[in-house]
């Protein structure tokens, strides 16, 4: 017999109604924490990231919740780290961060990665979370280099996880659950 | 620093579960892509207690004391307590803990719920805490109520609440439902039932525990969860191919 060790608790979906405990300003509650959890406040250069997470055929998830991790300007993460979350609008299904671009952070052998953030997705009918990870355009030298795009075989796929640039300082990062262009989800 | 062990897929619900059926639209189809560890994955965000309020962890009396009254929820009183851990039973300390949940009718305070049963003017379902030194946490509530959902014509949710955690890593994340033992609505349910594994159910069922139940005032649960666990240190310098 190999050795046991206990079993990770099993996961089950946020469900509709996520935003009471996570978002409740979002339910329309009157609680006492109630802060605007997208907009990240920290020094750094000031960035939008906007988007929609798309079902199958294409449906906007109008539930969904993302939540953001990423180092400081100076790379730092653990205490220093930056961490945002945000409801997609009820109506449109629009997502948005107000955050900082992150500077590459450290692989293993002495490698870096391309800057990016680390994004967690959660909704009704996703029964244990999805993560991904946004990239930008303006890193196409460091894309070549990067762990773990360099690990999507498909050109086309490795596109799901570049952000669009609207202007500057903004993005648009789209996340499609399934189908035609499905983003690259990762187990990490 | 250490990885975290490999998240045991077949434990967790698969992404395509067409019993539960919003799953069928929002399952990716291409395969997770495996890959390693690195220091985004292996750190997460940290709460500092101070910032949670004196009645975050009493569901039953903050919802009415956030507009400044002092009324108390209808229902059957409980307290839920537990100890955070990893899979290698070691404690996870300082983490915070998320519940949400419905009311004793089975409503939820939110707008898209419409189910006919009446909201409590004193119940908003939304709790906070954070674990202890040795991983222990408790927050105090009513038993939710089971309620009616579009799925297979009308099906019925057991009593559950809802439960994010954070660990101490990104790659500890979770988010789950907690049951109450007894509750025959738990095996019918298609959402419990996107977990193939019994003993995996039996996990998210929280037992009654009388030896802490408080004369007079309520009863105890108690629900135990279990993260990811790291693996030890051998060797400082092993070689780490990708």
């Amino acid at each position: 017999m190999p050795v046991t060790y206990l079993k990770e608790t099993p996961s089950q979906t946020a469900g509709p109604y996520v935003h009471i405990g996570l978002l409740p300003a979002q339910a329309g509650l009157a609680m006492r924490h109630n802060e605007a959890l997208n907009v990240i406040a920290a020094e750094g250069e000031r960035i939008i990231i906007e988007g929609i997470v798309h079902d199958g055929i294409g449906t906007p998830v109008r539930d969904a919740l993302l939540e953001l991790w990423q180092p400081d300007a100076r790379g730092e993460l653990g205490t220093k780290g930056l961490w945002g979350r945000a409801g997609a609008d009820p109506e449109t299904g629009l997502y948005r961060f107000e955050t900082i671009r992150p500077p590459a952070l450290p692989w293993r052998n002495g490698q870096s990665q391309a800057p990016h953030c680390s994004l967690l997705i959660f909704a009704r009918g996703i029964n244990i979370h999805l993560h991904t990870r946004m990239y930008f355009p303006e890193d196409a030298a460091l894309h070549a280099t990067d762990p773990a795009l360099q690990r999507v075989d498909s050109p086309a796929r490795r596109s799901t996880l570049v952000a669009t640039r609207q202007g500057p300082g903004h993005y648009r990062f789209d996340i499609r659950l399934q189908g035609e262009n499905e983003t690259v989800f990762f187990d990490m | 620093m250490t990885d975290y062990m490999r998240r045991d897929r077949s434990w967790h619900p698969p992404a395509y579960t067409p019993g539960y059926k919003t799953s069928v639209l929002r399952s990716p189809k291409c395969a997770l892509l495996s890959l390693d560890q690195g220091p985004a994955e292996k750190s997460g965000p940290v709460f500092k207690a101070d910032m949670l309020h004196e009645l975050d962890n009493d569901l039953i009396r903050n919802y009415a004391a956030a507009t400044g009254a002092e009324g108390e929820a209808i229902g059957e009183r409980i307290i839920v307590h537990g100890r955070v851990m990893d899979e290698t039973g070691r404690a996870v300390p300082r983490t915070l803990l998320e519940v949400w949940q419905a009311n004793a009718g089975g409503r939820y305070r939110h707008r898209n719920d419409r189910y006919l049963a009446p909201l409590d003017p004193n119940f908003g379902g939304c709790g906070r805490c954070m674990s202890d030194d040795d991983g222990r946490y408790f927050f105090r509530t009513i038993k939710p109520g089971p309620y009616p959902w579009p799925n297979h014509g009308s099906d019925w949710r057991p009593a559950h609440i809802h439960v994010s955690v954070f660990g101490e890593a990104f790659a500890q994340r979770l988010i789950t439902q907690l049951y109450f033992e007894g509750d025959p609505l738990i095996p019918l349910c298609p959402i419990v039932r996107t977990i193939r594994d019994d003993r995996a159910i039996e996990q998210l069922v929280a037992k009654l525990d009388m030896g802490e139940m408080r004369s007079f005032d309520c009863l105890v649960y108690r629900f135990d969860i279990v993260l990811r666990g790291r693996q030890q240190t051998f060797f400082e310098n092993r070689p780490e191919g990708m």
